[in-house]
């Protein structure tokens, strides 16, 4: 077995890997979008936002510490306790879904049938909003975030591929978590889709708004209900992203890279964006291997996602499994 | 006697049992900017009856229907439902106070089955919230089980079998106002909107539509109000007639009386407003 190809494969897996997070994200764009029709620019923000309030509740932070500081002249920081991993996972999500609420509430219940323009503008304020918010109650330091993932190479991948290849891969454990988690929640999403109430409720109103009324949908509780999903979709990618690069707000620029994924997936196909998912992640990934590090001085990571969309763009418009753009005239 | 004096229970001649007032709208205007679609109208609908909507194009039926169904907020008057004057609702209110209906320019779900969408007819049926159904999972199954079967009861009963697993963006136009129909009736709607349902059909499937609103409100009693824009294709469907012309009512009675109304053939017959 040459090297060489022992190699690549170890970069193909670690692509898809780093492709299950950029599906992530895309996944929550995808969510908003079917059922609101909202290009959520904030998806990102979210996940960051997410991951800073697990850790803040996690270690016991007092929210709007500066702000209480400086008003009431005290120097409160920590409440002193600490609280365990899954009960601060559970009290998260319930920030995530009061955000949701709040977000339908005070600004899209104002833009229905507005321009997709102005909705997504509204998302690029709600974006940086929210990251000022979650500055303001949490602070602004890296922080790491350990929920009790296990970390670090996996032995028994390393021993087989050794055995194999006389050459032994090195697939960090928290990837393969992250792969795991990732594909139980798309399972259950596309369960909760097709056999729940609220499931039906929501593939009616991504159909159609006037048809979903006529049945009994209510439009505001499913786009709250959307907003909540996103943001527990928001809230597994903070934490696979923040466990893996500590939770900064560079967080937050992952979900440009959501965009070319969403190119290539389309933007109302959820199995899209998966599958533009790890294609931007493994594509990215073996280029910079194969091409990039050796012929063009590296760090390609950062267009090549980009590169790749715009041919997509030019070659094939509604990504791979959008629905195909008929040109009514 | 005028049918339309009745205030008690009644059958019809060919033995459907009416019975009492189960919708009233009470003076009803309503205004787009400086148009009146709506000019003060009043009627009843009573219940196990068809009841008809007439009159020329831009009459204001559909603005009607809007106004029943939610859709619409009438600047002023009241709809009375089952003796009481409803607060302003919401269309999916509306919808789960039991009144179901069709559009004019058809609204169905275009990436579903004929039977999701028909299931989607269910929804407010739907009790089981999501926690129970991720817990309960015996009570949730027997509940899609019933859901199941009514929409599979309503499927057989517009003869749409054929078309079950179809996507309904490939139907034609005649089968897609069919599965609409059967999208309202799989909620068991004590009042049927049908706007239109006969516009753009061929004989053929107007006689089909025909037939189905006929034994829909006979076999389910369900109580219907539908529009129509053809005076002809009414008469024999419907009990009582309204006739609306330039949102004004200008006739409401038995087909018969409403044949007679010289204010409704001037409408029809002396200008046309199309
Ligand atoms: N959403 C709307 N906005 C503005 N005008 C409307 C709207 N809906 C109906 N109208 C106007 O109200 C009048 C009645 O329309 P409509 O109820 O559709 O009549 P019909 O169904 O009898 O053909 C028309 O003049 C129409 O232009
Ligand atoms: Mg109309």
């Amino acid at each position: 077995m040459p090297e060489q190809l022992a190699f690549t494969i170890e970069v193909f897996l670690n692509g898809l890997m780093a492709g299950v997070l950029y599906a992530l994200v895309a996944l929550g764009f995808v969510l908003i979008y079917k059922a609101s029709g909202i290009f959520n620019y904030a998806q990102g923000v979210m996940a960051l936002f997410a991951a800073l309030t697990l850790v803040g509740i996690m270690e016991g932070q007092v929210p709007f510490a500066h702000l209480i500081n400086a008003i009431l002249g005290t120097d409160v920081h920590h409440f002193g306790w600490h609280v365990p991993a899954f009960l601060a996972i559970g009290l998260t999500m319930v920030v995530m879904i009061v955000l949701a609420y709040l977000v339908q509430r005070f600004v899209f219940r104002y833009l229905v049938g507005q321009e997709p323009i102005i909705l997504f503008m509204a998302t690029i304020g709600l974006a940086y909003f929210m990251e000022g918010v979650g500055d303001l109650m949490w602070g602004s330091e890296i922080k790491t975030l350990d929920v009790g993932l296990p970390q670090g190479i996996n032995i028994a991948i390393d021993e087989t591929t050794y055995g194999w290849f006389g050459y032994g891969f090195f697939i960090d454990n928290l990837d393969i978590v992250a792969a795991i988690i990732a594909i139980l929640l798309v399972t259950g999403l596309v369960l909760f889709a097709q056999y729940t109430k609220q499931g039906r409720a929501m593939r009616a109103v991504a159909d159609d708004h006037q048809a979903a009324l006529s049945v009994g949908v209510s439009l505001n509780f499913i786009w709250i209900l959307v907003w909540s999903l996103a943001g527990f979709v928001a809230l597994v990618a903070g934490i696979m992203w923040g466990a893996k690069s500590g939770v900064q707000f560079s967080l937050s620029l992952i979900a440009l890279k959501a965009l070319p994924v969403l190119m290539l997936g389309g933007f109302t196909s959820i199995p899209g964006a998966i599958v533009g998912g790890l294609i931007i992640g493994v594509g990215e990934k073996l280029f910079e291997f194969l091409i990039g590090a050796p012929f063009l001085g590296g760090a390609t990571e950062n267009w090549f996602a980009y590169m790749l969309a715009l041919i997509f763009l030019v070659f094939r418009p509604q990504g791979l499994f959008g629905e195909k753009i008929i040109e009514r005239v | 006697m005028r049918v339309t004096d009745m205030t008690t229970e009644y059958t019809t001649a060919d033995g459907r049992r009416i019975g009492g007032t189960v919708m009233e709208m009470k003076n009803i205007t309503l205004r787009f900017g400086g148009v009146e679609a709506i000019k003060n109208i009043s009627f009843d609908i009573r219940e196990g009856e068809i009841r008809a909507i007439i009159g020329p194009n831009g009459a204001g039926k559909s603005s009607m229907l809007n106004v029943i169904s939610g859709f619409y907020v009438p600047q002023d008057g009241e709809v009375w439902y089952k003796g009481a004057p409803r607060p302003p609702m919401k269309p999916f209110e509306v919808a789960q106070q039991g009144i179901a209906r069709t559009f004019q320019n058809i609204a169905l779900f275009e990436g579903m089955s004929v039977l999701d969408n028909v299931m989607t007819g269910r929804l407010t049926h739907m009790k089981t919230g999501l926690f129970a159904q991720s817990i309960w999972k015996g009570k949730a199954e027997q509940e899609e089980t019933e859901n199941r079967e009514v929409a599979e009861r309503i499927i057989d009963f517009l003869e749409i079998q054929a078309i079950r697993k179809t996507p309904v963006a490939r139907l034609p136009y005649g089968l897609k106002k069919r599965v609409e129909l059967a999208r309202a009736l799989a909620a068991e709607p004590t009042i049927l909107l049908l706007d239109e349902p006969m516009a753009g059909m061929n004989v053929e499937e107007k006689e089909d539509m025909s037939r189905f609103i006929l034994d829909v409100n006979d076999e389910f009693g369900t109580t219907i109000a539908l529009i129509e824009h053809d005076m002809g294709v009414v008469m024999d469907l419907s009990d009582r007639v309204v006739v609306m012309d330039y949102g004004k009512k200008i006739g409401d009675g038995t087909p018969d009386e409403v044949r007679n109304n010289q204010d409704v053939i001037d409408a029809y017959l002396g200008v046309s407003h199309d």
